[in-house]
C-alpha cells in the first residue's frame, strides 16, 4: 500500500514516515501542494495524508483539485480544529479529518478504515458488527440474534451510517440523504432519530458504542473491532 | 464627577457652559435693581469657576469670554454698548478676564494631571495582568517542556541501560506533557475568543447526555480513582445550545475537579431542565473553598493556593465567558456537608422527543413509506417477528 504524505513540517514527515513504514505501508513525501499534486499524478497512491497549512496553496483547494480525479482515500491532518474547517474538508471530499496533535494509533485506525472504504465491495449483502447485523437484501436488522423492529427512517439512517462504517458523516449530509435537500437545516430531526436508534441498538445509549457523536460535525459509525 | 468630562463631546460642553452663563445673566438682569451691576460680575465669575470644575479648558474660556461680553454689554453703563466710560469699570473688566482665564488654565492643568494619573493606573493594572499571565504561562509551558527534555535526554543516553519499565514510564511522561501543552494552547485560544468580544455562539440541537458524557470520556484516564456519579433527569428534552462551548465548560469544571480534589473523592454531575433553564451542577465532597476563594474564583488568572499544580487560572473564566455568551450564569458555592458545587444555568429552547410524532408522520409520507407511529415511539419494545414495515419500504 502506498501512502502519499503532503506536509511541509519535517518533524511530522519523519514521524509519519517511521509510523507508517513500521506498519508496512510504503510512503511518498511531498512538502508543497505543487509537489504533492504532481506526485499523486505520477504515482497514484492508495491514500493521501494531506495537511491544510501548506506553504504554496491552501490545503482545502488542494483537496478540491485532487478530488477532481483522485478516487482513493484522503485523510486531512491539520492543526486547524474549528468545526467549520472540518465540515468544509469533509464536504470537499476528505474521507476523514484528524487534528494535530494526534495519536498514532488513532491515525493508523483511520487509515485502515479509509482504505477499507475505498475498496468496499459494492455487492455486499450483509453488514456485521459485534452483535449487530444488517441484512441489506431482506432489510432486516438483528441484535443478539433477535430481529429488531425499526421504522423505515431508522432503518435508512442505520444503513447509511453502517455502510460508511468508520467515516464521519456530517449532519447536513445525513439530513440530505435521509430526508432530502430541503431538510439540511433541521438538525433536530437527526437528534431525535439518532436518539431513538441508540435506544434500540445500543447496550448503553448514554455511552454509545455503535453511533458515535463527532460534536458539532456529525456522526461516525464505530469501526470494526477498534472501538 | 471623576472623569465625567471624558465622556461629553466638546460641542455639548461649550453649549452647556454658555447656556449657564446666559441663564445666570438673565436672572441678574431681572434683579439688577436689587443687586447692582458690580455684584453681577462676581456672580458670573462664580458661574465660570463652577463650570471649570466640570468642563475642560475651551468651554470654560468660551464661557469666560461670553460672560465678559454680556457683563459689558448689558450691565456696565452705558447699557447696550461695549463702550466703557468709567476707568473703574475698565479695571474691573480687565481683572474679570484675568481671574476667569487663570481659573480656566488651573482647571485644565488639574485635569491633565488627573488624566495622566488615570492612564498610569490603567497601565500598571494592565502590566500587572500581563505579568500574572506571563508568569503563569511560562510556568505552565516550562514544566511540561522540562519533562519532555529530561525524559528524552534519559532515553537518549548511550552508555546507561534503562530498565524497560522505566523507559515506558519516561515515554508516558513525554506524552502526558505534550497533551498538557496542547490543553494550555486550547485554553489560551479560548480565553482570547472570550476576551476579544468576538465570541459567536452557534446554537444547534443537542442531547444533554452527550453534553455530560463527552467531557467525562475525554477525561477518562485522569478520572481513574475518582467516583463519578452522573444523574440526568429522565425525559430530558433536547436543547438548543452551542455544543462545543458548553461541552468545553463542563470539561473545564470537571478538569478542575481532577486538579483540586483527592483521587478517591466523589464527583457528582447533575443535569435537569426546570421548564426554562438547563441546569448543570458539578459537585464534589472535597474540602470546598474559603469565603475569599469563593469570591475570586471566576477572576482571570486566579489560582487557589494548593500544592497540586496544572492550572493557568484561565479555566473558570473561560467557563464564565462561554456560559454568559448563552445569557446564562455560573456560580460556585460550598456544598453541604462538605465540598464545592458549581452550577451552570442556561436559558434554553427545548424539544421533547414526543413533539416529533407529527414530524415523523410527515417524514413517513415524504418517503412514501408506511410506519406505525406507536411502534416508533415505543423504543424498548423489540419485536421478535420479522419487521414487515422495513420490508416494503424503498430505501
Amino acid at each position: 500500500m502506498n501512502i502519499l504524505i503532503i506536509d511541509d513540517e519535517v518533524q511530522i514527515q519523519k514521524l509519519l514516515e517511521i509510523t507508517l513504514n513500521n506498519n508496512d505501508y510504503h510512503t511518498l513525501i511531498a512538502s508543497t501542494a505543487k509537489e504533492g499534486i504532481s506526485t499523486a499524478v505520477i504515482h497514484p497512491p492508495d491514500l493521501i495524508v494531506l495537511d491544510l497549512g501548506l506553504p504554496d496553496e491552501d490545503g482545502q483547494s488542494v483537496l478540491i483539485k485532487l478530488r477532481e480525479w483522485y478516487l482513493g482515500a484522503i485523510i486531512i491532518l491539520s492543526v486547524r480544529s474549528s468545526e467549520e474547517d472540518i465540515i468544509r474538508a469533509l464536504d470537499n471530499g476528505a474521507n476523514d479529518y484528524l487534528t494535530k496533535p494526534f495519536r498514532t494509533g488513532e491515525l493508523l485506525a483511520r487509515i485502515r478504515t479509509a482504505l477499507r472504504q475505498t475498496q468496499l465491495n459494492p455487492t455486499v449483502q450483509k453488514l456485521e458488527f459485534d452483535n449487530l447485523s444488517i441484512d441489506l437484501t431482506s432489510r432486516t436488522v438483528t441484535l443478539d440474534n433477535e430481529s429488531l423492529k425499526l421504522t423505515a427512517t431508522e432503518y435508512s439512517l442505520l444503513t447509511l451510517l453502517a455502510k460508511n462504517d468508520g467515516k464521519v458523516l456530517t449532519h447536513q449530509y445525513i439530513l440530505k440523504q435521509i430526508w432530502g435537500p430541503g431538510y439540511t437545516q433541521q438538525s433536530q430531526y437527526l437528534r431525535v432519530f439518532v436518539g431513538q436508534l441508540r435506544k434500540k441498538i445500543e447496550p448503553n445509549p448514554n455511552n454509545p458504542k455503535f453511533i458515535l457523536t463527532e460534536s458539532g460535525i456529525g456522526y461516525r459509525f464505530c469501526t470494526k473491532g477498534e472501538e | 464627577m471623576k472623569l465625567n468630562y471624558f465622556h461629553q463631546s466638546m460641542f455639548k460642553q461649550v453649549l452647556v457652559s454658555n447656556l449657564s452663563v446666559v441663564l445666570v445673566a438673565l436672572i441678574c438682569y431681572a434683579s439688577i435693581n436689587y443687586i447692582g451691576y458690580h455684584s453681577v460680575a462676581l456672580l458670573l465669575l462664580a458661574t465660570v469657576s463652577v463650570l471649570s470644575i466640570f468642563f475642560t479648558i475651551y468651554p470654560v474660556l468660551s464661557a469666560a469670554a461670553m460672560s465678559a461680553i454680556i457683563w459689558d454689554f448689558f450691565f456696565i453703563p452705558p447699557h447696550f454698548t461695549l463702550h466703557i466710560t468709567n476707568s473703574e469699570d475698565a479695571l474691573l473688566l480687565l481683572m474679570y478676564f484675568v481671574i476667569a482665564l487663570t481659573s480656566g488654565i488651573l482647571t485644565s492643568k488639574v485635569r491633565e494631571l488627573e488624566k495622566q494619573e488615570f492612564l498610569k493606573e490603567e497601565r500598571s493594572h494592565t502590566l500587572r495582568l500581563y505579568k500574572t499571565l506571563f508568569d503563569s504561562i511560562s510556568h505552565e509551558l516550562r514544566t511540561p517542556i522540562a519533562t519532555i527534555v529530561g525524559a528524552s535526554d534519559n532515553l537518549l543516553q548511550k552508555d546507561v541501560k534503562i530498565a524497560e519499565k522505566d523507559k515506558l514510564e519516561l515515554v508516558d511522561q513525554i506524552s502526558v506533557a505534550a497533551f498538557r501543552l496542547n490543553r494550555l494552547i486550547d485554553n489560551l485560544l479560548n480565553m482570547q475568543r472570550v476576551e476579544s468580544g468576538m465570541l459567536e455562539i452557534k446554537p444547534d440541537w443537542c442531547e444533554v447526555n452527550e453534553l455530560i458524557n463527552s467531557p467525562i470520556n475525554r477525561l477518562k484516564s485522569e478520572l481513574v480513582g475518582h467516583n463519578v456519579e452522573v444523574n440526568i433527569q429522565p425525559e430530558m428534552p433536547i436543547v438548543r445550545i452551542d455544543f462545543g462551548l458548553i461541552e468545553q465548560s463542563v470539561f473545564n469544571l470537571l478538569h478542575n475537579e481532577v486538579l483540586y480534589t483527592q483521587p478517591d473523592s466523589t464527583i457528582s454531575i447533575n443535569a435537569s431542565y426546570d421548564g426554562k433553564n438547563l441546569i448543570i451542577t458539578i459537585a464534589d465532597n472535597g474540602k470546598g473553598f474559603s469565603e475569599e476563594e469563593l469570591k475570586l474564583l471566576f477572576t482571570k488568572f486566579y489560582r487557589i493556593a494548593v500544592n497540586k499544580t496544572g492550572g493557568t487560572g484561565l479555566g473558570l473564566s473561560i467557563v464564565k465567558g462561554f456560559v454568559e455568551a448563552h445569557n446564562g450564569t455560573v456560580k460556585v458555592e460550598n456544598n453541604t456537608p462538605n465540598g464545592a458545587k458549581f452550577t451552570i444555568v442556561i436559558p434554553v429552547e427545548t424539544l421533547m422527543l414526543q413533539d416529533y410524532m407529527d414530524f415523523s408522520n410527515i417524514a413517513v409520507k415524504m418517503n412514501a413509506q408506511y410506519e406505525t407511529l406507536t411502534e416508533t415511539y415505543r423504543p424498548k419494545q423489540f419485536g421478535k417477528i420479522k419487521d414487515s414495515t422495513t420490508d416494503n419500504s424503498e430505501e
